[in-house]
This record gives structure tokens, sequence and C-alpha cells, in this order.
């Protein structure tokens, strides 16, 4: 059959969703960016690239932060790019050091913002007993930039016999949350388009290495663990599932989400399931350490809604995330083509 | 406030799936209106749950789905003018024109904003008096009272860098013309609650009286539906062929009179091509003479674009509820939502894209 349809769209130029944590941003990476770079460490897809140097097992990580408005409820961009990279860090099972701290600032931004943002970060960077020890700063026109952009790469150690790898990820494995899910992409994008809800929704932005450290100091033997950023939950146990190949099963009666995020998620038409977060993460761990784990990630306040929400239940081929509904159904989830867009009624 | 979740209760959504299976005797086909309520009967496995005799086919009921090719090339002839800001919800951005999609042109440099309400539209052509500020407005009766209102708004504060892309659509002349189709298979409507709640539903009783069709106004949570659902097969199986409200908790008869009367006074209705359907009579709003001035067809002089449809795309029969989106052989494969074929790929509320992304393996 001849295709009169102009369509498909093969895009030439990078559009938004290209960065949205969806299939089209998966796309970008492994047909355009994974090719180029290919090598043994980055072919490891994780969140932080490990390599040894002499006897000692390191951590590499980087991220940029974009953000409107820079400062929202719960947080800030300086806040955001220490919790971020830290976070990055500790989802290798590795105890963060060093940071380092580039800037990129629209020309016009008062000096007064940009230093409320510092000492933001600084203290970030101490509750979470690292240094940011370098930096760089450049100047681009106005209109050029929102105001700032940051970069943050992060250094850590891996202790001896610490293995936090999606490859770990065992059929059996019992999944954890470690928190409630989409309120940091949920806070932000109200205080951004400016939507006025009678509920304040702050976002969930935290440290999440102090609950790692306690984990591994606690003897759990952590499997995976992914910090649920980018594409939300749903999209992270998408791509863990078709590394480990198994089919991951969770259940819409556990997950945890709060009332006030849902409403909001209704409204626009976005699924919670594929928000952001900052302060969250997965954790794939042998069932019987569950109870543990639990107990060790609720001491925290980042911690305190943590709890279980599915199991690994079988190998497959492709890897495949499902859901049981509160109905009794159960259903498959996919990657979002980008972002999600809000809906017209 | 309502507790949303009692209207999500597995164990009232179970009392009513066995009460229906307790009525139906016979095979019945019915269509629910609104691309929202097949999203909810796909997302929650609705249509798994339902006795076998009960075949629920899904309706046009998708604003961004039914809006022609035509007006898809002519938000982007008006986006791609450099002195343009346009305004746009967003799940308009994805679907594509003839030769792309507003989220394309964006990328290529074209001024195209996300809004949540037109309301917004109106305030950014107030602080920007120096560009033209266009809004796409197109949906059904749902969203048509807010274009109104900013319609008259505009038109108060003679705002001149404003206008109006304005495609509106309306229910009732489609499900005559589903009915009236020598292919038709419904049997049963399950009425769009939320449409309803902004006209009511006296609009309905001639339909289900001149083609013996029962209409039950119905909600978009697991519990609404098959509600809806056990009212439509309970007039089936009793020969009755009656309009009722299941979703009186937001629908009154008469509607919202504020909203009609705004609506009355902007638009006039036309003969309006639906993506996929062809030109259905009386079917759209147009922006009355009184409001020329701000209709953006006539001040960017795109009124005679036309675009033809392709032919690869089965949307048309998707919507008219002939098909299936997994029956078209592209579904999935050639067609998904990173290329899309037709709209109902695309949007939020379309059919192919609820079953693509609710499919069970």
């Amino acid at each position: 059959m001849e295709l009169i349809c102009p369509l498909p769209l093969q895009y030439a130029q990078i559009v938004m969703a290209h960065g949205g944590g969806g299939r089209l941003m998966q796309q970008l990476l492994s047909q355009v960016v994974q090719p180029i770079f290919s090598n043994e460490y980055l072919n490891q897809q994780h969140d932080s690239a490990i390599f040894s140097v002499g006897e000692q097992k390191l951590a590499f990580t980087s991220d940029s932060y974009v953000i409107k408005p820079l400062f929202f409820n719960g947080g800030d961009i300086g806040k955001l790019a220490v919790c971020g990279t830290v976070n990055d860090l500790a989802m290798s099972g590795a105890k963060p050091l060093f940071l380092s701290c580039s800037l990129i600032i629209e020309e016009g931004l008062p000096i007064e913002t940009l230093q409320s943002i510092l000492q933001s970060m600084q203290k970030t960077a101490s509750e979470a007993g690292v240094f940011i020890v370098t930096g760089d700063t450049k100047v681009v026109d106005k209109g050029k930039g929102d105001g700032l952009y940051i970069n943050t790469a992060g250094v850590g150690v891996l202790a001896d016999g610490v293995n936090v790898n999606p490859k770990r990820i065992e059929v059996g494995d019992a999944v954890l949350v470690s928190g409630d899910l989409a309120r940091h992409g949920v806070a932000v994008m109200l205080q951004r388009e400016g939507l006025d809800f009678d509920s304040e929704i702050a976002s969930d932005c935290a440290l999440l290495s102090p609950l790692v450290q306690d984990l591994i100091h606690a003897g759990i033997d952590i499997h995976c663990l992914r910090d649920l950023t980018r594409g939300g939950l749903a999209s992270c146990l998408i791509e863990l599932a078709s590394h480990a190949k198994v089919q991951i099963e969770i259940n819409e009666t556990d997950l945890p989400i709060q009332e006030a995020v849902r409403s909001a998620c209704e409204i626009l038409g976005f699924d919670p399931l594929y928000i952001a977060n900052e302060g969250c993460f997965a954790l794939f761990l042998p069932p019987e350490q569950v109870e543990i784990a639990l107990a060790v990630l609720q001491r925290h306040a980042a911690g305190a809604q943590a709890c279980q929400i599915g199991r690994v239940k079988n190998a497959h081929e492709h890897g495949l995330l499902s859901l049981n509904t509160a109905m009794g159904v159960t259903r498959r989830l996919d990657l979002l083509s980008g972002e999600q867009l809000p809906r017209i009624c | 406030m309502l507790n949303k979740n009692a209207f999500r209760d597995p164990v009232t959504s179970k009392k009513l799936l066995a009460a229906i299976a307790n009525i139906t005797t016979q095979h019945w086909t019915l269509m629910e209106v609104c691309g929202g309520q097949t999203h909810s009967i796909i997302k929650y496995g609705i249509d798994s749950l339902l006795p076998e005799k009960i075949r629920l086919i899904h309706g046009p009921g998708c604003p961004v789905c039914v809006t022609p090719l035509a007006y898809i090339d002519k938000a982007l002839a008006i986006a791609a003018q450099p002195q343009v800001i346009f305004c746009s919800f967003g799940d308009m951005l994805r679907v594509p024109g003839s030769q792309l999609d507003l989220l394309s042109l964006k990328a290529r440099g074209a001024d195209i904003r996300i809004i949540y309400s037109p309301m917004d539209a109106l305030k950014i052509a107030q602080n920007n008096p120096e560009r033209e500020v266009v809004f796409f407005a197109v949906g059904f009766e749902t969203t048509a009272p807010t274009t109104a209102l900013v319609a008259l708004q505009a038109k108060i504060l003679n705002l001149k860098n404003f206008s109006l892309l304005a495609c509106h659509v309306c229910v009732p002349p489609i499900m005559r013309a589903l009915l009236e189709s020598p292919h038709n298979q419904v049997q049963g409507f399950l009425a769009a609650g939320h449409v309803c709640a902004v006209m009511g539903y006296q609009e309905y009783l001639p339909i289900a009286a001149a083609y013996r069709v029962p209409i039950v106004v119905t909600g978009f949570e697991p519990v609404d539906i098959l509600q809806g659902i056990y009212q439509c097969v309970q007039q089936l199986e009793t020969g009755r062929t009656e309009v009722e409200n299941a979703y009186s908790r937001v629908v009154r008869e008469h509607g919202n009179p504020a909203a009609q009367q705004a609506m009355q006074q902007v638009f006039i209705t036309v003969n309006r091509s639906w993506r996929g359907l062809g030109e259905i009579a009386q079917s759209g709003l147009s922006l009355a003479p009184e409001f020329a001035d701000w209709n953006a067809e006539l001040k960017f002089k795109i009124a005679t674009i036309d675009s033809p449809e392709p032919a690869a795309c089965r949307s048309g029969e998707v919507l008219q509820g002939l098909i299936k989106p997994p029956q078209c052989a592209e579904f999935g494969t050639t067609c998904t939502p990173e290329h899309p074929f037709g709209a109902t790929m695309v949007s939020s509320e379309g059919a192919c894209a609820a079953y693509y992304r609710y499919r069970k393996s």
C-alpha cells in the first residue's frame, strides 16, 4: 500500500520531547550520543560511571539543571543541583565526596539572587558532607537563558563489596520506593504556570545519600537503586526491566501518592507515574530484607513514606513493567513518547 | 468536596459489574461518546471486565482527533509568521499537519506557547501589544464557553492584537450522523458527561425518540461508567429508549445557562469537516460576524487553506466505532505515538493512543 500520508515525522531538529525522559530521549541517546562516545564505562548505562583508580573504585557523574522558576516550593535550583548529583552518586552505592559547580548566568540576573542560590548549594553540600571544589562561570546575553543554568559533576567512592547494578536485579526481588511520588514535577509546574491550587504541594527535593549509606551499613544486600527523576517511576522501572530482562509488577493500590498531587494531575491530564521526583528512589532487594530496609528508610524524613510497591515477577526477553490496577486488571506500562502535555478538557 | 475515590471503589465496581452481568441476556453494542471515557475504560480495563455480550465501541469525542487537517495547517500557517505568538492547549502540539506539527515548528523558532486557559492568551496579548496573539480554540461544548468568554472580553477591551482560530464542534450532530450511517452498530449511547454539564441533556430527547436509542449521561470514573452501562443495558433489555442522567452529581437537566448564553452571543452554527469523518451539517461553531475583528482566519487571510485527509490512516473508522484500533494494520507497527499517522494516536483522549498506552502485553 502506498502511503499518501506525509507522516511519519522524522524530527530533523531537536524538539523539547527529546529531553522529556521518554522514548524520544532514549532514541536520541542510543542513536545519536552513545554510538559516538561508545566505551566500556559509558555502556554500563548507569546513573554514574564506575571505574577503578588503583585499588579504589570510584563513581563519577554529571548533571545539568535548567528549571523555571529558580525558586520553587520545597527548594531552588541550587539545592536541586547538589541533591541531584549527590543522589546520582548515591544510586551507584557510592559515598559522595566532591562536586564541581559550573554556572551559565544570563545577563541581568541580580547578584543577590545568585548569592542566595550559591548559599543554598553550600548549605545542601554541607548536609551531604561533600565539598564543592571546582567550577566555571560563563555569562550569556540577556534572553539566551532562564536566569541561571547550573552543571554539577560529582565524584564518590565505593566501599568494598558494594555492587549496586541493574544487572543484579533478580526474579523474586522486592521493589520498594523511598517516598511518595510525583511531588517535584507537580510543585514546579503549578508554580511555573501560576496555577492556584488550594493545597500547597512542595517538591520532594532531598538528599538520598544518607538513606543509601544507612541501608549499606544495616547490611542490606542492595541489588539495584534508581532515583525516580525525569520520566518518573514508570520510565525508570521500564528502563530497568529492559536492562535486567525481567518483568516487574507493581500494585496500583500500594503506590504512595499525596491526594493533592493526584488531584492536580487529574486536572492537568497527567499521569503521576511519569512525573519527576527529586528525593525518591526505587530499591531492589531480596524479599526477606524488606522489613529491615523499611525500618532504616523510615528513620529519615525523606524516607518516611517508604513502602513496597511490587516485585520482580519473572524473566522477560524484552523487559516489561506491569501494573495491577485497583479494579483487578493487569496492564502494561510503556514509555511515553515525549513530555506529557496538558490536555484540553 | 466529594470523595473521588468513592467513584473508583473496586467493591462498588464489582457490585455493578455483577449487576450488569445479571441483567444482560442479549448482545448489545454501546458507544461511549467521549474520549475521556474511552481513556478510563481502557486504563481501568473496564472493557475486559464486562460480560462478553456487552461490546463497547469508542466514539468521536476527542477534540484533538476530530479537528480537521485543514485547521492544523491553518494553525501552522499562522504560527509560522514572525509577529505571531501562537497559543494552544498542550495536546494539539503533536498533531500532525500535512507537513509538520506545531512542536516541530516551535523547534524551528516559532513562538508557540502552551496555555492552560484561554484567559492566559488574552493576558499575553495585553502584555505584548506589539505582537499578534492567536489562540487555537478547539474542542466540544466543554471548551467553547471559555472561548466565548475570551472573545467577549477581547471585544470589551477592544484588544486589536488578539484573535481566535476557532474550530469548535458539537456533539448532537455527530451522534445523529453516526446513527444515520448505513454502517451504524450503536444500540445505546453513554453521553459525554462534561458536555452535558454545559448543555444539559434536553437536546438528546429528540435523538433518543427519533432513532429509538437509549442515551445515558455518564461520568468518567470507573463507577460512573459502570453505572452508565448498567442503566443503558437495563433500558435495552426492557425495550426502553429514554434519556437518563447517571451523572447527576455534575449534570443538571438544563446545563449551565450562563455558559450557553455566552456561546450564543459569540458563535454561529456552521457545517464543519471532522477529521476522518467528513463534513457534518450544522456541527461546528464559528465566530459570529460581530466578532470578525477577532477571527484569525479573516485576519491572516487563510480561510482558503484546504488539506485533503491522508488515505492510509483509518482513524475515521475508529472514530465511528467501525473498527477498534488494533484492527488497523498500521496500529503499533508503523503508527505509534512517536510516528503517528493520525490524531487518534496522538491525543491523550484518542482511542488509538489509549489502546497503545494501556495495551495488556
